[in-house]
């Protein structure tokens, strides 16, 4: 397939730019980072998880909060291009129109493993020890890089909807800030009020928390009273997200980049 | 001869504010010449860029390039056009070097084809030097000859440069000139849109003149200047020299003068530019008459679409679908 053949080129552009420019892969890992540390030293001692120390329970959520930001760097990325005319040549180029945002999608997607890498060395350092086997561990980082993957294709719908980069990153906070706190990211659902938690439960963020949780080895994955469908199958349930996401973003994403032209 | 680019009847209306940014636009371009579409910002220019350059479907009308139909074969249109716009469209971050390579590998030259051919081009664009720094240290006359650079990897057969100096400091223009020339000497065909009368003088075969997505006027650079009135000499002498100075001056050039008793200034239309106004200079001093101020006006593109519409140029920047994104 040439489209994808085409993409690996765009691709290699993206981490050619890493290369060139460090401060964007030092800033995009800082981040995240100074969460683990405010939450494990902060926040973490008034918060109680029953049954776990909260290292084990905080680390997953942040793993999630950290891919679901991949949604800020699609966009951003995407956007930038748009307005710089860059868009253009690419579309006056012999190649298929779906390989310059099959290219991005992968491009962020490889940028996750060197974060996800950077913030389980931090884990292990401040004492998060996931107690399951290599497998499931693997398997954990794997769900984490498709959750990514897919938070990245509707970060190519953003790019592609804004105006410019900036809208595109304030717009990606505005939702991404609500999906991982009403969620069981950070603490435990049962203490929200009853609304919240039919929302947190059924929240793809929560899901795949739970998913991680379970595969990286914890017993109580959810929270504590959940009963709901999604949390007794976090991991099927963050598969099925993960499915929803691409069936219908991966068409909608590329049928809009073909009618778009740079703005 | 036949032609590299035909469009026919192109009309495209964008939605927003219902402009026409094409309204029934016709043009031909033969096999290795080259044409200059000059207008005002607003007229369409860039839109007709677009749509020959497949990236925009136009509502009516038809195209070809290089005998090809954009509109039902843009895939294979692509292959075989060069496109180079008012921004520079290159990879900020990367060197100038990255983009060659990086746009080689697009267009499906093999890993050494395409490092072959950007260190080629970067020879041929004077950028050797700063091959390896990162674009967003280069000036903008350095951007916009990558660019440039980028649209000939494959040797285009057709090129289209969409206001390749708008923005450019002179130094800039000058070089970039010298770059086009070259390619117009290598047998290129190609379609070049333009603000300044001047740009399209030195570099184009032929122009056609378009205001409102509509040819108003084509021919070769001699016959719209023709129609313009050429260029035109101003003299500034002292109020008591003006009635003689005039005799003069319709004496050696045969046309009618313009007295302006405000200014103290006469002009009339000279035919032959530099050569008349040294016969000027000799003559005045012959009659002993002192001259304050001497220029020659070559006629600009107002003058054009005074002649031609008898309104200025009306400036409507919102016509046309532009990159937003003037930072850089």
């Amino acid at each position: 397939m040439s489209a994808i053949k085409d993409g690996l080129i765009i691709t290699k552009r993206q981490l050619l730019q890493l290369s060139r420019v460090p401060e964007v892969l030092i800033f995009s890992t800082i981040q995240p980072v100074m969460f683990v540390l405010l939450f494990r030293y902060v926040f973490g001692g008034a918060i109680d998880t029953p049954g776990t120390d909260y290292v084990q329970f905080l680390m997953p959520g942040i793993f999630v909060q950290t891919v679901a930001f991949t949604l800020a760097t699609t966009s951003v990325g995407l956007a930038m291009d748009m307005t710089k005319g860059l868009i253009d040549r690419f579309r006056s180029l012999p190649i298929a129109r779906s390989a310059v945002i099959l290219g991005r999608t992968l491009g962020d997607a490889t940028l996750n493993i060197v974060v996800l890498l950077v913030m389980a060395i931090t884990g292990v350092v401040v004492g998060w020890r996931p107690s399951s086997g290599i497998v499931s561990i693997l398997a954990g980082f794997l769900l984490l890089m498709l959750f990514g993957y897919a938070m990245s294709w509707i970060g190519i719908l953003i790019g592609l909807s804004v105006r410019d980069a900036r809208t595109a990153n304030n717009l990606v906070f505005l939702i991404v800030f609500p999906m991982t706190f009403l969620s069981n990211a950070f603490a435990p659902t049962t203490a929200m009020p009853r609304v919240l938690q039919y929302f947190a439960e059924w929240n793809p963020v929560s899901t795949m928390v739970a998913a991680c949780r379970e595969l990286f080895g914890l017993e109580n994955a959810f929270g504590v009273t959940a009963g709901s469908f999604p949390s007794e199958n976090p991991v099927l349930m963050s598969l099925v997200y993960i499915a929803i996401i691409m069936a219908i973003l991966v068409p909608v994403s590329v049928a809009k980049y073909k009618r778009t032209s740079s703005k | 001869m036949n032609n590299a680019i035909a469009a026919s009847d192109l009309v495209k209306t964008y939605p927003k504010g219902k402009v026409k940014a094409l309204d029934g636009l016709s043009l031909e371009v033969e096999e290795g010449t080259v044409l200059g579409v000059l207008g005002p910002n607003g007229a369409g220019k860039t839109t007709c860029v677009r749509v020959l350059a497949t990236l925009l479907k136009p509502d009516s009308g038809s195209a070809t390039v290089a005998g090809v139909d954009v509109i039902k074969n843009p895939d294979q249109v692509r292959k075989l056009i060069g496109l180079s716009g008012q921004y520079a469209a290159v990879d900020e971050t990367l060197t100038g070097w990255d983009n060659l390579v990086m746009f080689g590998r697009l267009y499906h030259l093999s890993n050494s084809q395409a490092k072959a051919r950007a260190t080629e081009l970067l020879e041929q664009f004077k950028l050797t030097e700063s091959a390896k720094r990162a674009i967003t240290t280069y000036s903008g006359g350095m951007r916009r000859r990558l660019d440039l650079a980028a649209a000939l990897i494959v040797r285009p057969k057709v090129l289209f440069l969409d206001e390749p100096t708008t923005g450019l400091d002179p130094r800039g223009r000058l070089d970039m000139w010298d770059a086009i020339k070259d390619l117009v000497a290598g047998g290129a065909t190609l379609l070049l849109t333009t603000q300044y009368l001047e740009e399209a003088d030195q570099l184009a075969d032929d122009i056609i003149v378009i205001d409102h997505g509509k040819v108003i006027a084509n021919g070769t650079s001699d016959e719209l200047k023709a129609q313009v009135g050429g260029e035109k000499l101003e003299v500034t002498v002292a109020p008591s020299s003006l009635l003689a100075t005039k005799a003069a001056l319709e004496l050696i050039t045969s046309h009618e003068a313009q007295v302006d008793e405000q200014f103290n200034r006469i002009s009339i239309a000279v035919a032959g530019g530099s050569a008349a106004l040294s016969d000027v200079v000799r003559a005045l001093d012959g009659r002993s008459i002192e001259i304050l101020d001497l220029a020659l006006k070559r006629p600009s593109l107002d003058d054009v679409f005074l002649a031609l519409t008898g309104h200025v140029a009306e400036i409507e920047e919102e016509a046309e679908v532009k990159p937003k994104g003037r930072r850089r």
